[in-house]
């Protein structure tokens, strides 16, 4: 039972807890700030998973690999919205969603074995930020938190990405430029009527959240190899229960909705288990466990919507599903 | 009066004696229907002009058109000296010519100060890389935000001001969005069924607005059902009818044009003109 607990409360602090909140920030960005439907978020993650580890594995340092994987990204928020920012909005989510796919599935063939490693993917590439790790070898840490150095390292720099992005995007949101863009998400020709250039803003929020989204990819590979497999559409919509569960309009409730997320799933897992172990559930088997707390995720995103649609920490005033 | 905006006769497509805005062979049609299809027209600087026409006489579509939200099939047109065909939306607003939506748009779930404070023009906090420095943008925002309460005082919305827009009435987001546009600082303000929906307490003080407009050298062209209003403020008229220009003149004059009873009588037997009654609805 302690195991249990430990565990999930463990998933507070991991880099893929913060690299989701990452994430979803971006994601906030889009579609709770500008209301651009971004089904493709596992695209730009995807984007810089694997511009990283490419560029790092080609003999480049730490800095230039993260510029590249940036120029990556906004080459892909101009491919994405060029076409699709004019339109009515379920273009872009059509659009966003199959190029995700498609990206997906470039990289794991096997004829770009060399280069992106197929469906094996990368690994190793994360030797230089290893490297540079201040934090002397040794166990840190207390009760469900403890680590190695390597864990505190990448610990450190994820959540300290997640504050600068999260304060970032609060500062950005609460200039004139955030008022343009959330005059977006209310009603793009009111915004035009007044002279503003709504495509070129739209495309500019793209491109912000899209960042983030890269900068995500980047964290989330950094303890882990990069596998193909990891950037399916089950990425993005995880993102979108997220977000959701923090509130989509907010800059806090992506980081929480995250940390909610991985605690949930961890403790649901546990407990799910640890019931079949000891005979008192006996309808599911441990090989089912998996699948159900995803259905459980799913039930509990239903009953927010419902009951609480605007999210954790979302405002009342500000509710977002009715619009 | 007459005489003072048209250049000869007060006919349909006369020529003004100082036009701001003059639009050749406008012609917009949905599928077989021809909603607009204006051969000339000239809308005078400096002067209230209404337009007026039966419901479905192709006024917002026309004002769509003139104002980039809408292509037509063909027409040109030229505000201000600048040829418009083909500019979008957002550049007729810089050039001056700003206008409001029959159907208000106010930004729901921005507060009304917000609202406001969106429709000024070249704000430096709007580029992104000077958005993240506040130090940049903020003695403007200080301007911005002091023309926005004296406009909010002027239509009384200033108790308002950290609502959001979503808690106004139906008149009162009618009056944000006239007084969002006017932040803009506007050369020519167009407005779509500006009364429509406001508290008639309100009527008489918007009224007086829109003239103080003119005063300021503003030109108003607006849309409105309202005869009384239509009569009380306007200096020039023009009446459209199924998408054309059927007559133009001073208020006074048009409204005994038979012409004008025609239209609004074949298109509505009900409707009275002498009436504050709405037209057509
Ligand atoms: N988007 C559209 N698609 C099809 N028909 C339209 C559209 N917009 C307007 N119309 C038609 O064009 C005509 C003119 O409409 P409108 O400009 O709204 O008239 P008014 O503002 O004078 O009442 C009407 O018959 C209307 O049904
Ligand atoms: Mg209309």
């Amino acid at each position: 039972m302690d195991q249990i607990l430990t565990n999930a409360l463990g998933e507070l602090l991991t880099p893929m807890t913060a690299a989701y909140a990452l994430a979803a920030i971006g994601l906030a960005m889009h579609f709770g700030f500008t209301g651009l439907l971004n089904f493709g978020q596992a695209a730009y993650m995807l984007v810089g998973a694997y511009a990283f580890a490419m560029s790092t594995l080609a003999g480049l340092g730490l800095i230039p690999a993260i510029l590249i994987s940036f120029a990556a990204s906004i080459v892909l928020s101009f491919i994405l919205g060029i076409p699709t920012l004019r339109l009515r909005s379920d273009y872009l989510a059509i659009v966003t969603i199959a190029a995700a796919e498609i990206m997906r599935f470039i990289v794991s063939t096997t004829g770009l074995n060399d280069v992106t490693g197929g469906p094996q993917g990368l690994s190793g590439f994360a030797r230089d930020f290893y490297a540079i790790n201040p934090f002397p070898a040794g166990e840190y840490g207390f009760w469900a938190w403890t680590m190695d150095e390597k864990g505190l390292w990448v610990r450190v720099v994820a959540w300290s990405l997640v504050i600068i992005a999260a304060l970032f995007v609060a500062k950005m949101i609460r200039s004139p430029w955030g008022r343009v863009i959330k005059g977006i998400r209310e009603d793009e020709d009111a915004v035009r009527s007044l002279g503003k250039n709504v495509y070129s803003y739209k495309m500019q929020s793209l491109i912000i959240g899209g960042m983030l989204g890269t900068l995500a990819g980047i964290v989330f590979v950094l303890p882990r190899a990069v596998q193909p497999g990891n950037f399916g559409t089950g990425l993005t919509f995880f993102i979108w229960t997220i977000l959701l569960l923090g509130g989509a309009a907010t800059v806090l409730g992506p980081i929480i909705g995250s940390m909610i997320f991985w605690v949930l799933l961890s403790l649901t897992d546990g407990l799910l288990s640890a019931g079949v172990d000891s005979g008192v559930i006996t309808f599911i088997t441990q090989n089912q466990i998996g699948g159900i707390r995803f259905m459980l995720v799913g039930l509990g995103l239903m009953l927010l919507v419902i009951f609480r649609p605007q999210g954790i920490f979302g405002n009342k005033k500000e509710l977002y599903f009715n619009g | 009066m007459a005489n003072e905006i048209a250049k000869g006769k007060a006919e349909p497509g006369c020529a003004k004696v100082d036009p701001i805005l003059v639009a050749d062979n406008v012609v917009r049609q949905f599928g077989g229907l021809t909603a607009v299809d204006v051969k000339h027209v000239e809308i005078p600087r400096g002067q209230i002009t209404a337009l007026i026409g039966p419901n479905g006489a192709g006024k917002t579509t026309f004002f769509n058109l003139l104002t980039g939200f809408d292509k037509p099939n063909s027409g040109n047109w030229v505000f201000n000296g600048k040829e418009l065909a083909g500019v979008p939306s957002f550049k007729v607003a810089r050039l001056g010519m700003v206008r409001t939506f029959q159907l208000t748009k106010a930004l729901s779930l921005l507060t009304v100060m917000e609202n406001m404070r969106l429709g000024y023009q070249n704000q430096k906090g709007e580029n992104p890389l000077a958005a993240m420095f506040r130090s940049v943008w903020k003695k403007q925002e200080q301007v911005i935000t002091e023309t926005a309460n004296e406009l909010l005082v002027r239509f009384k919305l200033d108790a308002k001001k950290d609502d959001f827009a979503a808690s106004l009435s139906g008149g009162q987001r009618k009056l944000l969005e006239m007084a969002r546009a006017l932040m803009t600082k506007p050369t020519m303000i167009m407005l779509d069924e500006p009364m429509a929906g406001v508290n008639p307490a309100l009527t008489q003080s918007l009224l007086d607005h829109i003239k103080d407009l003119k005063k300021e050298g503003m030109t108003v062209l607006f849309v409105e059902h309202d005869m009384h209003m239509v009569r009380h403020i306007s200096d020039w008229v023009i009446v459209m009818a199924e998408g054309k220009i059927v007559a133009e003149g001073p208020p006074k004059e048009v409204m005994k044009n038979p012409a004008v009873i025609d239209a609004y009588l074949g298109a509505h037997h009900d409707s009275d003109l002498g009436s504050k009654k709405k037209a057509g609805k």
